[in-house]
């Protein structure tokens, strides 16, 4: 029920005063309201739930907790003291 | 899909695992908030990869679960009426009432329509203005602003043939059962990332503190659960509780201030009954005064209803966190998705449902 899913914005439009969006979910385009949203704007990607974008993807934030996740183990195998020589 | 597809990455799922086996040294029971957590993990079987010492149980967090069966009689009733155009999200649909479901009604005639955005709703009742619009509106925090916006819209344009039946829940309170439930046994939690994208955390950090308990806002990915999983491990493991946030890609520690004034701008906060669990003071949003010409139970005078739930299920306890699908002698026999006995059965969020979806009522209770 509270699935949102991350999509670009492709375009920015009012609806009645309302401001609105479309919104690129993987090749589907789809509505959804940006007014709670005022600073997405085009090629922003934005968490979509029930047509309501609920807030920015946070690029950087993104891309860093990947990082760490990615990076997890690696430095872990780095820690292994060497065995004796 | 960009941000969800990296998130399913089975390496990076690896890498977690091994980091999650070396901070384990004792056992630990976790429980995720979110009927969509749920979904994923039984989905994934990301509970299923953990070690032993840890053990995933479900948490109350599906919406449509634990609206109670008076809502869902109310909204048949109200469905039935012949100039009521009745709207809803497609997950209503299948939950049985006390003597039908909507999507039985619909089949016999009643005007019954799935919407994906609240919105859309307003708009039906725009396009048919002989007809009466009402939409379920139910949800947890995540959805309200939504459900809000629909309201404040039908007002704003002066759309008078709308109205809402409102069942809203909202999280925090229902962590505070959970805890306070006699036999409690969950230690930490994985707390609800979408509904923290309009909440933030304050409310959590709360709760952390008072109940001396680590909860980790976390997505709903495999790499996002089993991340959840190990943050919470550590801080177990290290004694801080706290909360950390997991999910920092789309959730800020304030939320979206502007959501949540426009959420509060329609509802306000009421005692709610959940499906299963009973009433849990003020866990719930109703209207606000003020926009009670937009209230269903107020337009349509449905009075209080009677209804009686099977003696048989065991869905409180599992809502708690105190019982798993497993330990009830019903489940998949007499109580199946089609023929749902309560509240965990009804929704594909639903911790039985869920395990009942993906082949686990044919295995016997691994932990």
């Amino acid at each position: 029920m509270c699935l949102a899913i991350p999509g670009k914005v492709i375009e920015v439009f009012e609806d009645h005063g309302l401001r609105m969006g479309r919104v690129d979910f993987g090749g589907t385009i789809k509505k959804a309201c940006l007014a709670q949203l005022p600073e997405a704007s085009v090629g922003d990607y934005v968490l979509v739930h029930v047509g309501f974008a609920l807030s920015l993807v946070d690029r950087a934030e993104a891309e860093r907790t990947y990082q760490l996740l990615e990076e997890m183990g690696l430095l872990e195998e780095l820690k292994v003291p060497e065995g004796p020589a | 899909m960009k941000y969800l597809d990296e998130y399913r990455d089975g390496r990076v799922a690896a890498k977690i695992l091994l980091e999650i086996r070396r901070v384990t040294t004792r056992p630990w029971t976790l429980m995720e908030v979110c009927g969509g957590q749920t979904h994923s993990i039984v989905k994934h079987g990301v509970d299923r990869m953990l070690p032993a010492a840890i053990e995933l149980v479900h948490g109350p967090g599906c919406p449509v679960c634990v609206t109670p069966l008076e809502q869902i009689d109310k909204a048949l009733a109200i469905a039935s009426r012949p100039h009521v155009t009745f709207a809803s999200f497609g997950d209503m649909l299948r939950v049985p009432g006390s003597h039908t479901d909507l999507l039985r009604l619909k089949s016999e005639g009643a005007d019954v329509r799935i919407v994906y955005a609240p919105l859309d709703a307003v708009r039906l009742a725009q396009q048919h203005p002989d007809r009466e619009v009402v939409f379920f509106a139910i949800g947890f925090e995540t959805t309200a602003p939504a459900n809000a916006l629909a309201v404040t819209r039908a007002a704003a344009l002066g759309v008078t043939n709308f109205s809402v039946l409102v069942s809203h829940v909202l999280v925090p309170p229902a962590i505070s059962s959970v805890l306070q439930s006699p036999g409690n046994r969950v230690q930490g939690f994985l707390g609800p990332g979408h509904v923290c994208t309009v909440m933030g955390y304050r409310e959590y950090e709360a709760l952390a503190a008072h109940y001396r308990v680590p909860i980790v806002i976390t997505g709903f990915e495999p790499v996002d659960l089993l991340d959840g999983v190990l943050r919470t491990v550590r801080l177990l493991e290290s004694g801080p509780v706290g909360v950390q946030n997991q999910y920092s890609r789309v959730v800020t520690r304030t939320g979206n201030l502007a959501a949540q004034r426009l959420m509060w701008s329609a509802f306000e906060v009421c005692d709610r009954k959940w499906r299963g669990i009973g009433t849990i003071p003020k866990s719930g949003l109703r209207l606000r005064y003020e926009f009670r010409d937009y209230d269903a139970e107020h337009r349509f005078e449905v009075g209080a209803l009677e209804t009686r739930e099977p003696a048989a299920c065991i869905s409180g306890q599992i809502l708690r966190g105190l019982k798993k699908p497993h330990d009830c002698p019903a489940f998949g026999n007499a109580c199946t998705p089609e023929r749902p006995l309560g509240a965990t059965m009804v929704s594909a969020e639903g911790a039985c449902a869920a395990y009942f979806a993906y082949g686990r009522h044919r295995e016997e209770a691994v932990r």
